[in-house]
């Protein structure tokens, strides 16, 4: 088998990739029927919390979100502006 | 001057997603800063065949209804850095879009864009007249199959008449993108020959795109096929079709399947 993909452009081996991708999506999609905002909520949660200690721009925050298999990473980047450090609470 | 493209078809399974995203990747190749924009609110697939399925935060209906900003839910690819996507939501319905959100994302994307890429829900509704709104070019995506055709032609009509361009008196660019065509089976008299589609439709022809394996092959691995095997038929197509769309002069050719010595002998491998 390995001996014929030589001659053929690629390897054939696309769909175990594809079955690999589609389960992934579809358990996130079908567990999350009706909490579609959750990242929206999360968001607010805790950038309220950071609000209460400093002053922010809404605008400077990036979610980042990577759906895995087994576990799945929310990244959330928020830019403090230096000054905000003197109005800390 | 950003352009906006719709990438319509009327008919569902004709290629509209596969051709946005190989179209936005070929643009975006070529150093142009290119955004592709999934309308199919409901129904999202653009991000599927984009690979970027496990990363979409945000969505279009997020942007209009004012949950995020722009640039929060704009996905950069990871292997071409001029190219982004914009997914539709997917657990909401087409009533969320409105004309007047669509048209604050449109005005906000020329702002830094080269080229803003629509990608069509099939019908006629709400989410398909949308994503032609804005446009000043319009891909029409035709199989060489009657019923296609028919519902391209419908297509037609509409750009003619229920774009922001038709209002004012302009008219839309159009352009023909026939797909899944196999030179074999129309030579036999089998499938609609290319001439007979532009004689029906009577709009300029962008591209033919070969009936491919390779196609089927870039959706699995989440890649446009442009750029998972750029060498390949499909992929060569629309890659002259871009240049054709960014104002190059390319003459057209016929694509007929071309394999090489090893794959006539081991044959049809996997049809």
């Amino acid at each position: 088998m390995k001996f014929f993909d030589f001659f053929s452009k690629q390897s054939s081996s696309s769909a175990p990739k594809a079955r690999e991708r589609l389960q992934v999506l579809l358990a996130h999609e079908r567990s999350s029927v009706g909490q579609s905002d959750l990242v929206v909520r999360l968001r607010e949660e805790i950038l309220s919390v950071i609000g209460k200690h400093v002053k922010i721009d809404r605008d400077k925050v990036t979610v980042k979100m990577d759906r895995g298999e087994k576990v799945s990473t929310l990244e959330i980047d928020v830019e403090i502006p230096l000054s905000a450090k003197l109005r800390a609470a | 001057m950003a352009k906006i493209i719709v990438v319509t078809s009327g008919k569902g399974g004709v290629g509209k997603t596969t051709s946005t995203a190989a179209l936005g990747a070929a643009l975006a190749q070529r150093n142009e800063k290119t955004v592709v924009v999934d309308f199919d609110v409901g129904l999202r697939n653009l991000d599927l065949v984009m690979g970027a399925e496990r990363r979409v935060v945000y969505d279009l209906v997020n942007v209009i209804q004012g949950d995020a900003k722009l640039p929060q839910a704009l996905i950069r690819d990871k292997r071409l850095e001029t190219l982004y996507l914009l997914p539709a939501s997917q657990t909401r319905d087409k009533d969320n879009l409105t004309a007047e959100g669509v048209k604050r994302v449109m005005d906000e994307l020329k702002k830094s864009f080269d080229w803003i890429i629509c990608d069509s829900p099939a019908g006629i509704e709400r989410g398909a007249t949308l994503a032609m709104r804005h446009a000043d070019i319009a891909v029409v995506v035709t199989n060489p199959e009657v019923s296609s055709v028919r519902d391209s032609d419908r297509i037609i009509g509409l750009l003619d008449a229920k774009t922001a361009r038709a209002e004012r008196g302009e008219r839309v660019e159009k352009h023909l993108l026939l797909t899944r065509y196999d030179a074999n089976r129309a030579e036999r008299g089998d499938m609609l020959k290319v001439d007979d589609v532009l004689e029906i439709l009577s709009i300029p022809l962008l591209g033919i795109i070969p009936e491919s394996m390779d196609v089927l092959r870039a959706s699995n691995l989440g890649a446009p096929v442009t750029l998972a095997d750029s060498r390949s038929a499909p992929a060569l197509a629309y890659l002259d079709a871009a240049r054709r769309l960014a104002g190059e002069t390319v003459p057209i050719s016929i694509p007929g399947e071309r394999r090489g010595l090893f794959g006539k002998i081991f044959g049809r491998r996997a049809a």
